[in-house]
């Protein structure tokens, strides 16, 4: 494997590289899965792959006249040549607008964007002027994103991991399917935020609509203002001393930190009644047996 | 009646799935053979005054404030073993021996976190032969 450069590689087809990477010849049988860390291992901050860019290296792309795919194709490229702060002119609320960026970036974006706007992100910085529409930040791994003005539904749909940040209100089933991250909203929630919620935390200074966490398996939801209802599961909990720090700590960072306080928010956690798996499972295998 | 109740155990020490692998305590997890729940808890938040020098270092490269996706990251406990939960492998990863464990899980979430990214970043990632032999642009 260590013998095919790159270059080799890249002149080859897909399942020629498969083949020439030992792919192919990997042991299937007997085989461990254990891994375990290497202690000694080399202190590195980004991905092997991810160019080396500069956050001090700026450009702009005027997107007007540009479809998504020009857009994010330039980001891409820009990134190759160094570029580590790229600003959006004129997005005009393109859909789909700074997807798929895995590695450190500043984006900035002077304007709103449509559907699905900078998801699958995993490191960047990204901080919107105007609006952002449905799923804004879905699938998001890590990075942060700010946006200044409202959004709509599922907000963070999905999201794995990193700050997805509104400074306004946002939409009904907010972090649906949330599995990690901090969903921050500054405004209000609609209806069933928190939809089968599995872990991560969202922190919301406004109210809360209908349903609020409804069959969460676990997360937290932290709210500052009235919840219309609980949904099916949903419980409050005790806000300790550390919730209080890390909210303190989150929201000041991102300029929400309301005058009163962070005393006053309640904790909603899931209450474990639907942690039902394996319920049937004795008899399945007593049966199978 | 089946599927209305959760019975699973609370998590009351930090060595609890290191010295007993299985960790069954209720009466129901006794029942089908298997701890109910994660092995940690996930929904704690990281102490910030425990934070180690390669941490802070990656989140000054990073430009972020705190540690980002890592608050989720947790040293977990498979086969009564320290481990950490790779999602980027879909698998644990295992902490080895020659590493003392610290006596809180706080501490131990730093760790798991240094090591984790680490190994991310790593050439020896399963990502980045995937990568190579699977990227599409």
């Amino acid at each position: 494997m260590a013998s095919v450069t790159d270059a080799e590689l890249k002149a080859m087809t897909q399942e020629e590289r498969v083949t020439a990477l030992g792919m192919r010849t990997e042991q299937l049988t007997g085989k461990s899965l254990y891994v375990e860390f290497d202690p000694d291992a080399e202190e590195r901050f980004t991905y092997p792959w991810a160019p080396q860019v500069d956050f001090n290296k700026r450009t702009e792309i005027d997107t007007d006249e540009m479809t998504t795919t020009e857009v994010n194709s330039k980001i891409r490229a820009l990134m190759e040549e160094g570029y580590g702060t790229i600003v959006l002119k004129n997005p005009r609320g393109k859909h789909s607008v700074g997807v798929g960026i895995l590695s450190r970036l500043n984006l900035i974006i002077e304007g709103s964007v449509g559907y699905f706007g900078v998801g699958l992100i995993d490191g960047p910085n990204v901080r919107v002027n105007g609006r952002v529409g449905w799923s804004c930040g879905e699938n998001m791994m890590s990075g942060t994103v700010v946006v200044e003005k409202n959004a709509g539904s599922t907000f963070g749909a999905a999201i794995r991991g990193g700050d997805l940040v509104c400074k306004g209100s946002v939409g009904s089933r907010t972090g649906i399917d949330q599995k990690g991250g901090t969903i921050l909203v500054g405004g209000d929630t609609g209806a069933l935020t928190g939809f089968m919620m599995q872990r991560g935390r969202m922190v919301f200074c406004g109210n809360a609509g209908k349903n609020l966490g409804d069959s969460m398996y676990d997360g937290t939801i932290f709210v500052g203002g009235e919840i219309q209802s609980l949904g099916v599961d949903a419980v409050e909990a005790e806000l300790t001393d550390l919730d209080k720090a890390w909210l303190t700590r989150k929201l000041t960072q991102y300029g929400l930190m309301p005058e009163q306080g962070v005393d006053h928010f309640t904790k909603i956690v899931a209450g474990r009644q639907l942690w039902n798996y394996d319920n049937l499972e004795p008899h399945e295998k007593k049966i199978v047996l | 009646m089946a599927g209305t109740q959760y019975r699973g155990s609370e998590i009351t020490d930090v060595d609890q799935f290191i010295n007993d692998a299985d960790g069954l305590a209720s009466e129901r997890e006794r029942e089908i053979g298997q701890h109910i729940g994660y092995r940690y808890d996930v929904n704690l938040v990281p102490d910030y005054d425990r934070i180690t020098p390669y941490l802070t270092k990656y989140m000054e490269v990073m430009g972020w404030d705190d540690l980002n996706w890592l608050e989720d990251i947790h040293m977990g406990y498979e086969e009564g073993i320290p481990a950490v939960f790779d999602r980027n492998n879909n698998g644990w990863v295992r902490i080895p021996d020659s590493i003392s464990l610290p006596d809180n899980q706080q501490d131990r979430d730093m760790i798991a976190r240094e090591l984790l990214l680490k190994y991310q970043m790593s050439d020896r990632h399963p990502l980045a032969t995937l990568r190579k032999a699977y990227m599409k642009f």
